[in-house]
């Protein structure tokens, strides 16, 4: 039977496959972003398991507002991806170390 | 608190002018301050020689307290007897014909403010040395006449032979300064005072006493003594510290005539006869400076024959009289010693002053190879090198008149030859020493006044008697060296002596060699008038008659005369043994001492070690944002690990 | 039965498509294939019963956020030709720690999940039955009471959000005309306006 852990296992899974896409992209850095997407979608799936296997719906209210928060902070990426290429002219990651010391 | 005004007045005028004469005051203003406080002092200085020496009140002025600790009580006074008013009469006239003179031959300079007050400043520490009445003043003076005597040699401190020089003259007067202050601490170990007073009167009793010095039983008192002479040999450039005075003469001339041949350079022999009660206990002390002196005198006397400039002659000179006065006091001569001191401070500032005279008529020419044929265009100036070189010579007319060294110095030389054995070799060292000073002072004389001119056209074109504000001061020193011994002898050596001294000096009975000389055999105080006739005959021969002789000789004595003319490599020696040693220990306390090892640990080693550790740091910032989310990743897995496996906190 | 199935399959397809998220070479591939792992994600929030998170999900995430990658994806005109080449250093030891990360997690919430007592503290927010309520109404009375102040905070930050996107990316282009409506409706007469006599026959200066 399905069980609490099939559910957290499968949040972990894409909570990792997240992180690691963070830094083993080479393509550009929309891929970062997508990437921290699929990490909170991951936490999403874990508050809603709680919540179903608690029965207690706080996990669901909180991941409303993990939502919107996701939505509001990939917005603002996206704005700043987008100033930075028009300044720079290029996304791809490797070219983005103008904050070396 | 009159007597104060014949020692504060130059110090008080070398503050004013040092401190504000280059902004405000100006040079002449300068110039008249400080001659105005020489010459007030110069005053006082008569009226006190009057009232104390001649009016046997000697006392003591009390002026305030210094320091003191346990039995070391140190206080500021002036101690007026006849020794030390001498002194201040000697010191304070001298030096006020020296500032007048500088008025006029310095007049070209850029910094005469600065010069005054350095001349000034000297006069004050002098007098402060021989007033003093204990030794650490004494000492005060000593250093600072060391410290005026650096400033004013290197008072032209863009040339860099001047401040060689200065620098030389400065640690070779430490190391007798060494010598002194370790002097001092004996007194104080032995005597458990430093006063001079206390000190003297329990000298006798010290006598044959041992004590435990450098790890032998030494005796009390002939280590002081002995002690305090290494300072007056530094001071008074004795043979073995004497390398400092010829190069002095790179200071101004009127520099030279004051602290070189009057003043200064007679502080070791001040200091002597003050400290006469110990010395009289010593015989062993005394042997060694009558030796000492004697060697001096002769030595000096030989270089000074062979040297061209025509400074270093008179330099020399002044180190071979040097050298008599302390082989005087060696035999207990201590008055006719300083009858000497004081007829030798007029001629020798006399010489040098002329000396300068002919420097600035031949617009600084110094090399008597190159003067000549003088008398004719400066007579003025060489009728005085004339008075000066016959009282140098020591030439007179027995029983009549003579110049002032045919008094002082006849009277040093028939002491010494009552001094017991060490007295003897005294006399006969002394004798062909004013054998060879009157053939080198003639030898000087005819060099740059006679014969044909050997400067060039241009030069003595511009040749030019000095202006009055330079030879009156030559005038009155003229006068002190004829009149200075007729009028002294009675006094100093003769019938008035124990009155005129009183107490200011101490004569061991059985010592007494001048009593002893007033009955000697008359051939002793003729001699050395008939050597002192026979070198002036001689130095006639030599330079006017035949000129091709002085090379001849020279060709023909020639190892000896290398040696000679070298100075007897003394300063080769010491750079050698002494220089070269001390700058490559400072090179190496320096070069890895100082810069390997502290700096390398200390500030410059933190710098570099930070610096290399920053550096290896900053190449963690790469700039990629994936590589910082690597580290973030990597420290967050580490914790979690920490936690797991540990268990938390 | 059904149930099992479906889950599978459900996390399967996420799991691959978050891998191709990651892995594409094609950045419009990536996005794509992003939408497919919302998808799915919201079947999983099904079939635990969240339906109004699985909805908000497919509206607001794919509808929304999906959608803004897309258009800049297509906006910034990534050449794909023009990507790296060369080997990932990194990837092996990359997924190793991924693996660590994977394996750590796991065994965390192994080691601390204890099942919580039936008759402990109660809920926060204790679920009502499905056969009495929707699980969106459900939601809405939990929100719109207890939660409310969050709820507008939420607000506010998506309010924030929208002026900082706004913020960032103007750029007033030189040399375009606009009208400003304020200035024109705010002229005065004497602003605009000279009368200048002028003699007959005579012309006026053009100034």
């Amino acid at each position: 039977m399905i069980g609490l852990w099939n559910y957290l296992i499968v949040g972990a899974l894409v909570f990792v496959i997240g992180v690691m896409g963070i830094f083993l992209n080479r393509k550009n850095v929309i891929i970062i972003l997508m990437s921290i997407e699929l990490i909170l979608l991951s936490v999403s799936i874990n508050f809603v398991t709680f919540s179903a296997f608690l029965g207690d719906l706080f996990g669901q209210v909180f991941v409303m507002f993990v939502l919107t928060v996701a939505a509001a902070e990939s917005a603002i990426g996206l704005a700043i991806l987008m100033v930075y290429f028009r300044n720079r002219g290029s996304i791809a990651v490797e070219d983005v170390n103008t904050m070396k010391g | 608190m009159l007597e104060s005004l014949a020692v504060f007045p130059p110090l008080a005028a070398a503050a004013v002018v040092g401190l504000f004469g280059r902004r405000s005051l100006g040079d002449r203003a300068s110039q008249l301050i400080t001659c105005g406080g020489v010459l007030l002092a110069a005053a006082v200085a008569i009226w006190l020689f009057v009232t104390v020496a001649l009016g046997h009140q000697p006392h003591t002025v009390h002026l305030f307290h210094w320091f003191g600790s346990g039995s070391l009580q140190v206080d500021w006074a002036l101690k007026l007897d006849t020794l030390s008013v001498v002194m201040i009469g000697v010191v304070t006239i001298v030096s006020s014909m020296v500032h007048v003179y500088s008025v006029g031959y310095m007049s070209h300079d850029r910094d005469i403010p600065r010069f005054m007050a350095y001349l000034s400043l000297f006069t004050f520490m002098m007098l402060a040395l021989v007033t003093a009445d204990n030794f650490v003043q004494m000492f005060f003076g000593w250093e600072g006449v060391g410290l005026a005597s650096y400033l004013l040699i290197g008072f032209w401190y863009e040339k860099p032979s001047a401040n060689a020089a200065a620098i030389k003259a400065f640690v070779v007067n430490r190391v007798g300064d060494f010598g002194f202050s370790l002097g001092i601490m004996a007194v104080y170990f032995i005597f458990d005072s430093v006063q001079f007073d206390p000190v003297f009167a329990a000298a006798a009793s010290k006598v044959g006493m041992h004590f435990n010095f450098l790890g032998t039983q030494a005796d009390m008192l002939a280590t002081c003594c002995l002690l305090l002479f290494v300072g007056a040999m530094g001071k008074s450039a004795q043979l073995g510290l004497h390398t400092w005075l010829p190069d002095a003469m790179e200071g101004p001339t009127p520099v030279s005539a004051l602290i070189h041949a009057a003043t200064m350079v007679t502080a070791g022999v001040f200091m002597l006869a003050r400290c006469s009660p110990l010395f009289e206990q010593s015989p062993l002390a005394l042997e060694v400076v009558t030796i000492v002196g004697a060697l001096t005198a002769f030595v000096a006397a030989t270089i000074g024959l062979t040297q061209f400039d025509i400074k270093r002659v008179i330099a020399y000179s002044t180190m071979s009289q040097l050298g008599y006065m302390f082989f005087a006091i060696g035999v207990s001569a201590y008055s006719a010693a300083i009858f000497h001191l004081m007829t030798h401070a007029f001629f020798k500032a006399l010489l040098f002053l002329g000396a300068g005279s002919v420097i600035h008529a031949l617009s600084g020419e110094q090399d008597m190879r190159k003067m000549g044929g003088l008398f004719k265009v400066i007579p003025k100036t060489g009728y005085l090198m004339w008075i000066g070189s016959l009282a140098l010579a020591g030439i007179g007319i027995p029983g009549v008149f003579g110049f002032a060294g045919f008094y002082s110095k006849d009277m040093i030389l028939e002491a010494a030859y009552q001094g017991g054995a060490v007295g003897q070799f005294a006399y006969w060292l002394g004798i062909a020493a004013a054998f060879f000073t009157a053939f080198y002072s003639w030898r000087l004389i005819i060099m740059t006044f006679y014969g044909a001119p050997r400067a060039d056209h241009h030069t003595m074109e511009h040749a030019h008697e000095s202006p009055p504000v330079m030879l009156l001061p030559l005038t009155v020193l003229a006068a002190g060296a004829l009149f200075a011994g007729w009028l002294g002898y009675d006094h100093f050596v003769g019938e008035a002596r124990g009155e005129f001294w009183g107490a200011s000096i101490f004569v061991a009975p059985g010592h007494d060699s001048i009593e002893a000389a007033h009955h000697g055999p008359e051939w002793v105080g003729i001699l050395p008038l008939v050597v002192g006739l026979l070198g002036i005959f001689l130095a006639y021969v030599f330079y006017m008659r035949k000129p091709s002789w002085p090379a001849a000789w020279a060709t023909g004595l020639s190892p000896l005369y290398q040696l000679i003319f070298h100075k007897y490599y003394f300063d080769e020696l010491y750079e050698a043994i002494f220089v070269r040693p001390a700058y490559w220990i400072g090179d190496l306390f320096w070069k890895r001492g100082d810069q390997g090892t502290i700096d390398a640990f200390g500030p410059d080693g933190i710098a570099t070690t930070t610096r290399s550790v920053s550096a290896a740091f900053s190449r963690l910032q790469t700039g990629y944002l994936f590589h910082y989310a690597l580290a973030m990743l990597v420290g967050v897995l580490f914790l979690i690990t920490f936690y797991l496996v540990l268990g938390g906190v | 039965m059904i149930e099992t199935i479906a889950f599978y399959i459900f996390s399967a397809v996420l799991v691959a498509s978050a891998i191709m998220v990651v892995f594409s070479k094609n950045a419009v591939h990536s996005v794509l294939f992003l939408i497919l792992a919302f998808f799915n994600a919201a079947g999983l929030f099904i079939l635990l019963g969240a339906e109004f998170v699985a909805m908000i999900l497919v509206i607001v995430y794919v509808g929304a956020v999906a959608v803004l990658f897309l258009f800049v994806v297509m906006m910034l005109d990534i050449n794909f030709s023009d990507l790296r080449r060369g080997i990932n250093t990194y990837l092996p030891f990359g997924i190793f720690l991924g693996v660590v990360l994977f394996i750590e997690l796991v065994f965390l919430v192994f080691q601390g999940w204890v099942a919580p007592p039936t008759d402990g503290p109660a809920l926060a927010a204790p679920a009502p039955m499905l056969s009495e309520i929707s699980n969106t109404r459900a939601l809405g009375q939990l929100i719109y009471t207890h939660y409310l102040y969050v709820f507008q905070v939420s607000g506010l930050i998506l309010l924030v959000a929208m002026i900082g996107a706004i913020v960032l990316t103007l750029r007033h282009r030189p040399g375009v005309q606009r009208q400003r409506i304020a200035t024109q409706v705010g002229r005065k007469r004497s602003e605009s306006m000279v009368i200048k006599q002028v003699a007959t026959g005579a012309g006026a200066p053009v100034e």
